[in-house]
Protein backbone atom coordinates (compact mmCIF):
# COMPACT_ATOMS: atom_id res chain seq x y z
CA UNK A 1 0.00 0.00 0.00
CA UNK A 2 1.27 3.44 -0.87
CA UNK A 3 2.19 5.54 2.14
CA UNK A 4 1.69 9.27 2.43
CA UNK A 5 3.26 11.96 4.54
CA UNK A 6 1.06 14.41 6.39
CA UNK A 7 1.89 16.98 3.67
CA UNK A 8 0.45 14.88 0.82
CA UNK A 9 -2.57 17.14 0.31
CA UNK A 10 -0.37 20.20 0.68
CA UNK A 11 1.83 19.04 -2.19
CA UNK A 12 -1.21 18.60 -4.41
CA UNK A 13 -2.39 22.08 -3.46
CA UNK A 14 1.00 23.38 -4.58
CA UNK A 15 0.67 21.63 -7.95
CA UNK A 16 3.17 18.83 -7.34
CA UNK A 17 3.71 16.00 -9.76
CA UNK A 18 3.51 13.00 -7.46
CA UNK A 19 5.47 9.77 -7.94
CA UNK A 20 5.99 6.53 -6.10
CA UNK A 21 9.27 6.67 -4.18
CA UNK A 22 9.99 3.39 -2.44
CA UNK A 23 6.33 2.91 -1.59
CA UNK A 24 5.78 6.58 -0.69
CA UNK A 25 3.60 8.94 -2.72
CA UNK A 26 5.96 11.93 -2.93
CA UNK A 27 6.38 15.11 -4.98
CA UNK A 28 9.05 14.77 -7.69
CA UNK A 29 8.64 18.42 -8.70
CA UNK A 30 6.18 21.29 -8.61
CA UNK A 31 6.91 22.38 -12.18
CA UNK A 32 10.56 22.62 -13.14
CA UNK A 33 13.03 20.43 -11.28
CA UNK A 34 15.90 22.58 -12.55
CA UNK A 35 14.34 25.80 -11.24
CA UNK A 36 13.83 24.15 -7.86
CA UNK A 37 17.46 23.07 -7.85
CA UNK A 38 18.64 26.61 -8.57
CA UNK A 39 16.35 28.00 -5.86
CA UNK A 40 18.06 25.84 -3.23
CA UNK A 41 21.57 26.75 -4.48
CA UNK A 42 20.93 30.46 -4.93
CA UNK A 43 18.11 31.41 -2.56
CA UNK A 44 16.00 29.04 -0.52
CA UNK A 45 14.05 25.85 -1.13
CA UNK A 46 12.07 23.49 1.09
CA UNK A 47 11.60 19.75 0.98
CA UNK A 48 9.13 17.46 2.68
CA UNK A 49 11.27 14.69 4.14
CA UNK A 50 8.65 13.37 6.53
CA UNK A 51 8.94 9.97 4.84
CA UNK A 52 12.25 9.60 6.64
CA UNK A 53 11.88 8.10 10.07
CA UNK A 54 12.98 9.76 13.28
CA UNK A 55 13.61 7.30 16.07
CA UNK A 56 13.98 8.20 19.72
CA UNK A 57 16.28 5.95 21.74
CA UNK A 58 16.30 6.23 25.51
CA UNK A 59 17.52 4.31 28.52
CA UNK A 60 20.52 3.73 30.70
CA UNK A 61 22.12 1.40 28.12
CA UNK A 62 21.57 3.58 25.06
CA UNK A 63 25.18 4.66 24.59
CA UNK A 64 26.49 1.10 24.99
CA UNK A 65 23.91 0.01 22.43
CA UNK A 66 24.91 2.62 19.84
CA UNK A 67 28.63 2.02 20.36
CA UNK A 68 28.07 -1.56 19.16
CA UNK A 69 25.29 -0.90 16.66
CA UNK A 70 26.80 1.62 14.24
CA UNK A 71 30.16 2.01 12.52
CA UNK A 72 30.89 5.57 13.56
CA UNK A 73 31.69 6.22 17.18
CA UNK A 74 29.05 7.94 19.32
CA UNK A 75 31.76 8.51 21.90
CA UNK A 76 32.67 11.51 19.71
CA UNK A 77 29.39 13.18 20.77
CA UNK A 78 30.01 15.25 23.89
CA UNK A 79 27.76 18.28 23.44
CA UNK A 80 23.98 18.12 23.57
CA UNK A 81 22.49 18.37 20.09
CA UNK A 82 25.63 17.24 18.28
CA UNK A 83 24.95 15.05 15.23
CA UNK A 84 26.95 12.17 13.78
CA UNK A 85 26.61 10.58 10.35
CA UNK A 86 27.12 6.84 10.35
CA UNK A 87 26.51 3.59 8.54
CA UNK A 88 24.80 0.69 10.28
CA UNK A 89 26.45 -2.52 9.10
CA UNK A 90 25.58 -6.18 9.00
CA UNK A 91 28.04 -8.87 10.17
CA UNK A 92 29.49 -9.12 6.64
CA UNK A 93 30.30 -5.41 6.70
CA UNK A 94 27.54 -4.45 4.22
CA UNK A 95 25.54 -1.29 4.77
CA UNK A 96 22.07 -1.88 6.25
CA UNK A 97 21.42 1.86 6.22
CA UNK A 98 23.08 5.23 6.59
CA UNK A 99 21.74 7.48 9.29
CA UNK A 100 22.24 10.53 11.45
CA UNK A 101 22.24 10.22 15.22
CA UNK A 102 21.86 13.21 17.54
CA UNK A 103 23.14 13.13 21.11
CA UNK A 104 20.66 14.76 23.48
CA UNK A 105 21.98 13.56 26.84
CA UNK A 106 23.55 10.42 28.27
CA UNK A 107 20.25 8.54 28.23
CA UNK A 108 18.65 10.00 25.10
CA UNK A 109 19.61 9.97 21.43
CA UNK A 110 17.56 10.71 18.35
CA UNK A 111 18.21 8.95 15.05
CA UNK A 112 17.04 9.64 11.48
CA UNK A 113 16.88 6.61 9.21
CA UNK A 114 15.87 6.29 5.56
CA UNK A 115 12.27 5.96 4.42
CA UNK A 116 12.49 2.66 2.58
CA UNK A 117 14.71 0.95 5.12
CA UNK A 118 12.96 2.03 8.31
CA UNK A 119 11.06 -1.22 9.01
CA UNK A 120 14.15 -3.31 8.30
CA UNK A 121 16.31 -1.07 10.49
CA UNK A 122 13.88 -1.17 13.40
CA UNK A 123 13.67 -4.96 13.24
CA UNK A 124 17.47 -5.18 13.15
CA UNK A 125 17.82 -2.86 16.13
CA UNK A 126 15.21 -4.76 18.14
CA UNK A 127 17.00 -8.03 17.42
CA UNK A 128 20.41 -6.66 18.45
CA UNK A 129 18.89 -5.22 21.61
CA UNK A 130 17.51 -8.63 22.55
CA UNK A 131 20.74 -10.40 21.62
CA UNK A 132 22.87 -8.04 23.70
CA UNK A 133 20.35 -7.99 26.54
CA UNK A 134 20.32 -4.22 26.82
CA UNK A 135 17.54 -1.97 28.06
CA UNK A 136 16.75 0.71 25.52
CA UNK A 137 13.35 1.99 24.45
CA UNK A 138 13.14 2.50 20.69
CA UNK A 139 10.31 4.77 19.56
CA UNK A 140 9.79 5.49 15.87
CA UNK A 141 8.23 8.93 15.44
CA UNK A 142 7.04 8.71 11.83
CA UNK A 143 3.66 7.42 12.99
CA UNK A 144 2.06 6.55 16.31
CA UNK A 145 0.76 8.83 19.03
CA UNK A 146 2.95 11.89 18.46
CA UNK A 147 4.09 11.68 14.85
CA UNK A 148 6.67 14.14 13.57
CA UNK A 149 6.90 15.75 10.17
CA UNK A 150 10.24 16.95 8.82
CA UNK A 151 10.68 19.96 6.56
CA UNK A 152 14.18 20.71 5.24
CA UNK A 153 14.74 24.38 4.43
CA UNK A 154 17.93 24.76 2.44
CA UNK A 155 19.87 27.50 0.69
CA UNK A 156 21.88 30.64 1.40
CA UNK A 157 18.74 32.44 2.63
CA UNK A 158 17.29 29.47 4.51
CA UNK A 159 18.14 30.68 8.02
CA UNK A 160 16.71 34.14 7.39
CA UNK A 161 13.49 32.67 6.02
CA UNK A 162 13.08 30.28 8.94
CA UNK A 163 13.66 33.08 11.44
CA UNK A 164 11.17 35.28 9.59
CA UNK A 165 8.49 32.58 9.90
CA UNK A 166 9.51 31.19 13.31
CA UNK A 167 11.06 34.19 15.12
CA UNK A 168 10.87 32.37 18.45
CA UNK A 169 13.50 29.89 17.20
CA UNK A 170 16.07 32.50 16.29
CA UNK A 171 18.00 32.91 19.54
CA UNK A 172 18.41 29.15 20.01
CA UNK A 173 19.53 28.50 16.42
CA UNK A 174 21.52 31.64 15.57
CA UNK A 175 24.74 30.23 16.97
CA UNK A 176 24.04 26.65 15.94
CA UNK A 177 27.21 25.19 14.44
CA UNK A 178 26.99 22.82 11.47
CA UNK A 179 25.68 19.36 12.34
CA UNK A 180 23.97 20.36 15.58
CA UNK A 181 20.35 20.46 16.66
CA UNK A 182 18.44 22.62 19.09
CA UNK A 183 15.06 21.94 20.67
CA UNK A 184 12.79 24.98 20.76
CA UNK A 185 9.38 24.20 22.19
CA UNK A 186 7.83 21.66 19.82
CA UNK A 187 10.47 22.22 17.13
CA UNK A 188 13.61 20.17 16.75
CA UNK A 189 15.81 22.26 14.47
CA UNK A 190 19.01 20.79 13.05
CA UNK A 191 21.71 22.46 10.98
CA UNK A 192 21.89 19.41 8.74
CA UNK A 193 20.81 18.80 5.18
CA UNK A 194 21.23 16.89 1.97
CA UNK A 195 21.99 19.68 -0.48
CA UNK A 196 25.44 21.05 0.32
CA UNK A 197 23.82 24.33 1.30
CA UNK A 198 23.29 26.06 4.62
CA UNK A 199 19.90 25.56 6.21
CA UNK A 200 17.84 23.69 8.73
CA UNK A 201 15.94 20.46 8.94
CA UNK A 202 12.92 21.12 11.13
CA UNK A 203 11.05 18.31 12.86
CA UNK A 204 7.70 19.31 14.30
CA UNK A 205 4.36 17.79 15.29
CA UNK A 206 2.78 16.46 12.10
CA UNK A 207 -0.42 18.42 12.72
CA UNK A 208 1.50 21.70 12.34
CA UNK A 209 3.37 20.80 9.16
CA UNK A 210 0.87 22.21 6.66
CA UNK A 211 0.79 25.60 8.41
CA UNK A 212 4.59 25.83 8.47
CA UNK A 213 4.85 24.81 4.81
CA UNK A 214 2.30 27.44 3.82
CA UNK A 215 4.01 30.12 5.92
CA UNK A 216 7.41 29.34 4.40
CA UNK A 217 5.90 29.45 0.91
CA UNK A 218 4.29 32.81 1.73
CA UNK A 219 7.76 34.01 2.79
CA UNK A 220 9.07 33.13 -0.67
CA UNK A 221 10.59 29.70 -0.03
CA UNK A 222 10.41 27.53 -3.16
CA UNK A 223 8.80 24.09 -2.67
CA UNK A 224 11.24 21.50 -4.05
CA UNK A 225 10.56 17.88 -4.97
CA UNK A 226 12.63 14.75 -4.69
CA UNK A 227 14.00 15.38 -8.18
CA UNK A 228 15.86 18.50 -7.11
CA UNK A 229 16.81 16.81 -3.85
CA UNK A 230 18.60 14.11 -5.83
CA UNK A 231 20.53 16.49 -8.13
CA UNK A 232 21.49 18.69 -5.17
CA UNK A 233 22.82 15.81 -3.09
CA UNK A 234 24.67 14.38 -6.08
CA UNK A 235 26.36 17.73 -6.78
CA UNK A 236 27.26 17.89 -3.08
CA UNK A 237 28.79 14.41 -3.31
CA UNK A 238 26.46 12.84 -0.78
CA UNK A 239 25.62 9.15 -0.96
CA UNK A 240 22.12 7.83 -1.55
CA UNK A 241 21.28 4.57 0.18
CA UNK A 242 20.17 1.83 -2.20
CA UNK A 243 22.04 3.44 -5.04
CA UNK A 244 25.57 4.29 -3.92
CA UNK A 245 25.68 1.58 -1.28
CA UNK A 246 23.54 -1.24 0.07
CA UNK A 247 23.84 -4.45 2.09
CA UNK A 248 26.28 -5.95 -0.41
CA UNK A 249 28.65 -2.97 -0.42
CA UNK A 250 31.36 -2.18 2.14
CA UNK A 251 31.36 1.40 3.38
CA UNK A 252 35.08 1.42 2.51
CA UNK A 253 34.16 0.96 -1.17
CA UNK A 254 31.39 3.57 -1.05
CA UNK A 255 33.41 6.58 0.04
CA UNK A 256 32.30 6.20 3.65
CA UNK A 257 35.62 5.25 5.24
CA UNK A 258 35.62 8.63 7.00
CA UNK A 259 32.49 7.57 8.88
CA UNK A 260 33.89 4.23 10.06
CA UNK A 261 35.92 4.30 13.24
CA UNK A 262 38.20 1.29 13.10
CA UNK A 263 40.84 2.84 15.37
CA UNK A 264 39.00 2.83 18.68
CA UNK A 265 39.23 -0.40 20.68
CA UNK A 266 35.41 -0.79 20.78
CA UNK A 267 33.82 -3.60 18.76
CA UNK A 268 30.84 -2.94 16.48
CA UNK A 269 28.80 -5.03 14.08
CA UNK A 270 30.74 -5.48 10.86
CA UNK A 271 34.10 -4.38 12.25
CA UNK A 272 35.80 -7.77 11.94
CA UNK A 273 34.55 -8.10 8.36
CA UNK A 274 35.95 -4.70 7.42
CA UNK A 275 39.31 -5.52 9.03
CA UNK A 276 39.43 -8.81 7.15
CA UNK A 277 38.54 -7.21 3.81
CA UNK A 278 40.10 -3.80 3.27
CA UNK A 279 39.07 -1.36 0.58
CA UNK A 280 38.55 -2.97 -2.85
CA UNK A 281 37.39 0.02 -4.90
CA UNK A 282 37.51 3.81 -4.84
CA UNK A 283 34.43 6.01 -4.72
CA UNK A 284 35.11 8.95 -7.03
CA UNK A 285 33.38 11.54 -9.16
CA UNK A 286 33.07 11.70 -12.93
CA UNK A 287 32.61 14.73 -15.16
CA UNK A 288 31.31 13.87 -18.62
CA UNK A 289 33.38 15.63 -21.29
CA UNK A 290 31.03 14.76 -24.17
CA UNK A 291 27.33 15.45 -24.51
CA UNK A 292 25.02 12.98 -22.86
CA UNK A 293 23.89 12.01 -19.39
CA UNK A 294 25.66 9.64 -17.01
CA UNK A 295 23.31 7.24 -15.23
CA UNK A 296 23.57 4.57 -12.55
CA UNK A 297 24.89 1.18 -13.67
CA UNK A 298 26.76 2.45 -16.72
CA UNK A 299 30.12 0.75 -17.16
CA UNK A 300 33.29 2.80 -16.68
CA UNK A 301 36.39 1.69 -18.56
CA UNK A 302 39.71 2.70 -17.00
CA UNK A 303 43.36 1.73 -17.54
CA UNK A 304 43.10 -0.25 -14.29
CA UNK A 305 39.95 -2.15 -15.24
CA UNK A 306 36.20 -1.64 -15.16
CA UNK A 307 34.14 0.34 -12.71
CA UNK A 308 30.49 1.26 -12.40
CA UNK A 309 28.51 4.45 -12.01
CA UNK A 310 26.31 4.32 -8.90
CA UNK A 311 24.54 7.68 -9.36
CA UNK A 312 24.52 9.97 -12.37
CA UNK A 313 22.59 12.96 -13.58
CA UNK A 314 22.74 16.23 -15.42
CA UNK A 315 24.06 18.87 -13.04
CA UNK A 316 22.03 22.08 -13.25
CA UNK A 317 24.84 24.01 -11.56
CA UNK A 318 27.66 22.76 -13.80
CA UNK A 319 25.46 22.46 -16.89
CA UNK A 320 27.05 19.11 -17.69
CA UNK A 321 26.62 15.54 -16.59
CA UNK A 322 28.20 14.31 -13.36
CA UNK A 323 28.32 10.97 -11.58
CA UNK A 324 29.49 9.08 -8.54
CA UNK A 325 31.26 5.83 -9.38
CA UNK A 326 33.06 2.88 -7.88
CA UNK A 327 36.37 2.61 -9.73
CA UNK A 328 39.35 0.26 -9.45
CA UNK A 329 42.17 1.07 -7.05
CA UNK A 330 44.94 2.93 -8.86
CA UNK A 331 42.66 5.25 -10.82
CA UNK A 332 43.71 8.82 -9.98
CA UNK A 333 41.99 12.19 -9.86
CA UNK A 334 42.42 13.79 -13.28
CA UNK A 335 42.48 10.50 -15.21
CA UNK A 336 40.52 10.24 -18.44
CA UNK A 337 38.15 7.29 -18.60
CA UNK A 338 35.42 6.04 -20.93
CA UNK A 339 31.78 5.48 -20.02
CA UNK A 340 29.63 3.10 -22.01
CA UNK A 341 26.30 4.74 -22.85
CA UNK A 342 24.11 2.66 -25.12
CA UNK A 343 26.29 1.88 -28.17
CA UNK A 344 28.87 4.63 -27.55
CA UNK A 345 31.92 5.17 -25.37
CA UNK A 346 32.02 8.74 -24.08
CA UNK A 347 34.91 10.56 -22.41
CA UNK A 348 34.81 11.42 -18.73
CA UNK A 349 37.29 12.87 -16.28
CA UNK A 350 37.86 11.48 -12.80
CA UNK A 351 37.38 14.11 -10.09
CA UNK A 352 36.92 14.31 -6.34
CA UNK A 353 33.32 13.34 -5.60
CA UNK A 354 32.14 16.85 -4.70
CA UNK A 355 30.84 19.04 -7.51
CA UNK A 356 29.02 22.02 -6.03
CA UNK A 357 28.37 23.34 -2.55
CA UNK A 358 27.38 26.63 -0.97
CA UNK A 359 26.19 28.06 -4.27
CA UNK A 360 29.44 27.46 -6.11
CA UNK A 361 31.09 24.95 -8.38
CA UNK A 362 33.89 23.28 -6.42
CA UNK A 363 35.17 20.78 -8.97
CA UNK A 364 37.99 21.61 -11.39
CA UNK B 1 -6.93 18.08 -20.67
CA UNK B 2 -3.75 17.33 -22.51
CA UNK B 3 -2.55 19.40 -25.41
CA UNK B 4 -3.19 17.12 -28.42
CA UNK B 5 -3.50 18.91 -31.77
CA UNK B 6 -6.17 17.39 -34.01
CA UNK B 7 -4.08 17.67 -37.18
CA UNK B 8 -1.39 15.23 -36.04
CA UNK B 9 -1.16 11.46 -35.74
CA UNK B 10 0.13 9.70 -32.62
CA UNK B 11 1.57 6.48 -31.22
CA UNK B 12 0.95 4.72 -27.94
CA UNK B 13 4.59 5.41 -27.10
CA UNK B 14 3.93 9.19 -27.22
CA UNK B 15 5.39 10.22 -30.55
CA UNK B 16 3.54 12.69 -32.77
CA UNK B 17 3.66 12.41 -36.57
CA UNK B 18 2.88 15.04 -39.18
CA UNK B 19 2.50 14.07 -42.84
CA UNK B 20 4.19 16.68 -45.04
CA UNK B 21 3.24 17.61 -48.61
CA UNK B 22 6.49 16.14 -49.94
CA UNK B 23 5.61 12.71 -48.57
CA UNK B 24 7.99 12.80 -45.59
CA UNK B 25 6.84 12.45 -41.99
CA UNK B 26 7.93 14.83 -39.25
CA UNK B 27 8.23 13.23 -35.81
CA UNK B 28 8.49 14.53 -32.27
CA UNK B 29 7.35 13.64 -28.77
CA UNK B 30 4.00 14.73 -27.39
CA UNK B 31 3.31 17.37 -24.79
CA UNK B 32 2.20 14.58 -22.48
CA UNK B 33 5.58 12.84 -22.96
CA UNK B 34 7.60 15.96 -22.17
CA UNK B 35 5.43 16.55 -19.12
CA UNK B 36 6.11 13.02 -17.86
CA UNK B 37 9.85 13.39 -18.40
CA UNK B 38 10.31 16.85 -16.91
CA UNK B 39 13.14 19.21 -17.84
CA UNK B 40 14.92 17.80 -20.89
CA UNK B 41 18.71 18.17 -20.91
CA UNK B 42 19.92 15.94 -23.75
CA UNK B 43 18.65 14.68 -27.10
CA UNK B 44 20.39 12.09 -29.23
CA UNK B 45 19.18 12.16 -32.83
CA UNK B 46 19.39 9.35 -35.39
CA UNK B 47 22.00 9.35 -38.15
CA UNK B 48 20.89 10.69 -41.51
CA UNK B 49 20.04 7.91 -43.93
CA UNK B 50 19.43 5.39 -41.16
CA UNK B 51 16.82 2.81 -42.07
CA UNK B 52 14.35 2.30 -39.27
CA UNK B 53 11.93 -0.56 -38.74
CA UNK B 54 8.59 0.20 -37.15
CA UNK B 55 9.00 0.44 -33.38
CA UNK B 56 12.78 0.61 -33.60
CA UNK B 57 14.64 2.96 -31.23
CA UNK B 58 15.31 6.07 -33.30
CA UNK B 59 16.29 8.81 -30.86
CA UNK B 60 16.83 9.28 -27.13
CA UNK B 61 15.48 12.12 -25.01
CA UNK B 62 16.90 12.54 -21.52
CA UNK B 63 15.54 14.65 -18.73
CA UNK B 64 17.27 15.33 -15.45
CA UNK B 65 15.61 12.26 -14.02
CA UNK B 66 15.40 9.72 -16.84
CA UNK B 67 16.28 8.64 -20.36
CA UNK B 68 13.51 7.66 -22.79
CA UNK B 69 13.70 6.11 -26.22
CA UNK B 70 11.85 7.68 -29.13
CA UNK B 71 10.60 4.96 -31.45
CA UNK B 72 10.06 5.00 -35.19
CA UNK B 73 6.26 5.26 -35.63
CA UNK B 74 6.60 3.43 -38.92
CA UNK B 75 9.30 1.99 -41.16
CA UNK B 76 11.35 4.41 -43.22
CA UNK B 77 14.59 6.25 -43.83
CA UNK B 78 15.81 9.24 -41.83
CA UNK B 79 15.96 12.25 -44.18
CA UNK B 80 16.52 15.12 -41.77
CA UNK B 81 17.25 15.75 -38.08
CA UNK B 82 16.57 18.85 -36.01
CA UNK B 83 19.96 19.88 -34.64
CA UNK B 84 18.38 22.98 -33.10
CA UNK B 85 16.37 20.68 -30.79
CA UNK B 86 19.52 18.81 -29.75
CA UNK B 87 21.23 22.14 -29.07
CA UNK B 88 18.35 23.36 -26.89
CA UNK B 89 16.51 20.33 -25.42
CA UNK B 90 14.40 22.62 -23.22
CA UNK B 91 12.62 23.81 -26.37
CA UNK B 92 10.75 20.48 -26.35
CA UNK B 93 9.43 21.32 -22.89
CA UNK B 94 8.41 24.76 -24.09
CA UNK B 95 6.56 23.55 -27.20
CA UNK B 96 6.66 19.85 -27.93
CA UNK B 97 4.80 20.21 -31.24
CA UNK B 98 6.91 23.06 -32.61
CA UNK B 99 10.14 21.20 -31.79
CA UNK B 100 10.34 18.22 -34.10
CA UNK B 101 13.16 15.70 -33.74
CA UNK B 102 13.59 13.95 -37.09
CA UNK B 103 11.93 13.31 -40.46
CA UNK B 104 11.59 10.04 -42.26
CA UNK B 105 10.61 8.97 -45.74
CA UNK B 106 8.17 6.13 -45.03
CA UNK B 107 8.71 2.77 -46.68
CA UNK B 108 4.96 2.56 -47.18
CA UNK B 109 3.08 5.87 -47.12
CA UNK B 110 -0.22 4.15 -46.33
CA UNK B 111 1.18 3.01 -42.95
CA UNK B 112 0.43 6.45 -41.53
CA UNK B 113 -3.29 5.74 -41.65
CA UNK B 114 -2.83 3.04 -39.01
CA UNK B 115 -1.52 5.55 -36.44
CA UNK B 116 -3.74 6.97 -33.69
CA UNK B 117 -5.75 10.12 -34.25
CA UNK B 118 -5.98 12.76 -31.53
CA UNK B 119 -9.09 11.23 -29.91
CA UNK B 120 -7.59 7.75 -29.82
CA UNK B 121 -4.34 9.08 -28.34
CA UNK B 122 -6.30 10.95 -25.67
CA UNK B 123 -7.95 7.64 -24.77
CA UNK B 124 -4.63 5.86 -24.36
CA UNK B 125 -3.47 8.61 -21.99
CA UNK B 126 -6.70 8.51 -20.02
CA UNK B 127 -6.49 4.72 -19.74
CA UNK B 128 -2.92 4.80 -18.43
Amino acid sequence: MTQKTVLNETHRRFGAKMVDFGGWDMPVNYGSQIEEHHAARRDCGMFDVSHMCMVDLAGADVKRFLLRLIANNVDKLKLSGKALYSAMLNEAGGVIDDLIVYYLDDTRYRMVINAGTAEKDLAWMAARLAEWQLEVSITPRRSGEDPLAIIAVQGPNARAKVWQVLPQTRSATETLKPFFAATVGEYFIASTGYTGEDGFEIALPAAQADALWQALADAGVQPCGLGARDTLRLEAGMNLYGQDMDETVSPLDAGLAWTVDLAAPRDFVGKSALLAKPQQQQFLGLLLQDRGVLRAHQKVITAQGEGEITSGTFSPTLQQSIALARLPLGVAIGDSVKVEIRDKQLNAKVVKPVFARNGSIVVQ
Amino acid sequence: MSNIPANLKYTKSHEWVRAEADGTLTIGITDHAQDLLGDLVFIELPDLGKELAVGQEAAVVESVKAAADVYAPLAGTVTEVNQAAADAPESVNQDAYATWLFKIKPANAADVDALLDAAAYQQTIDAA
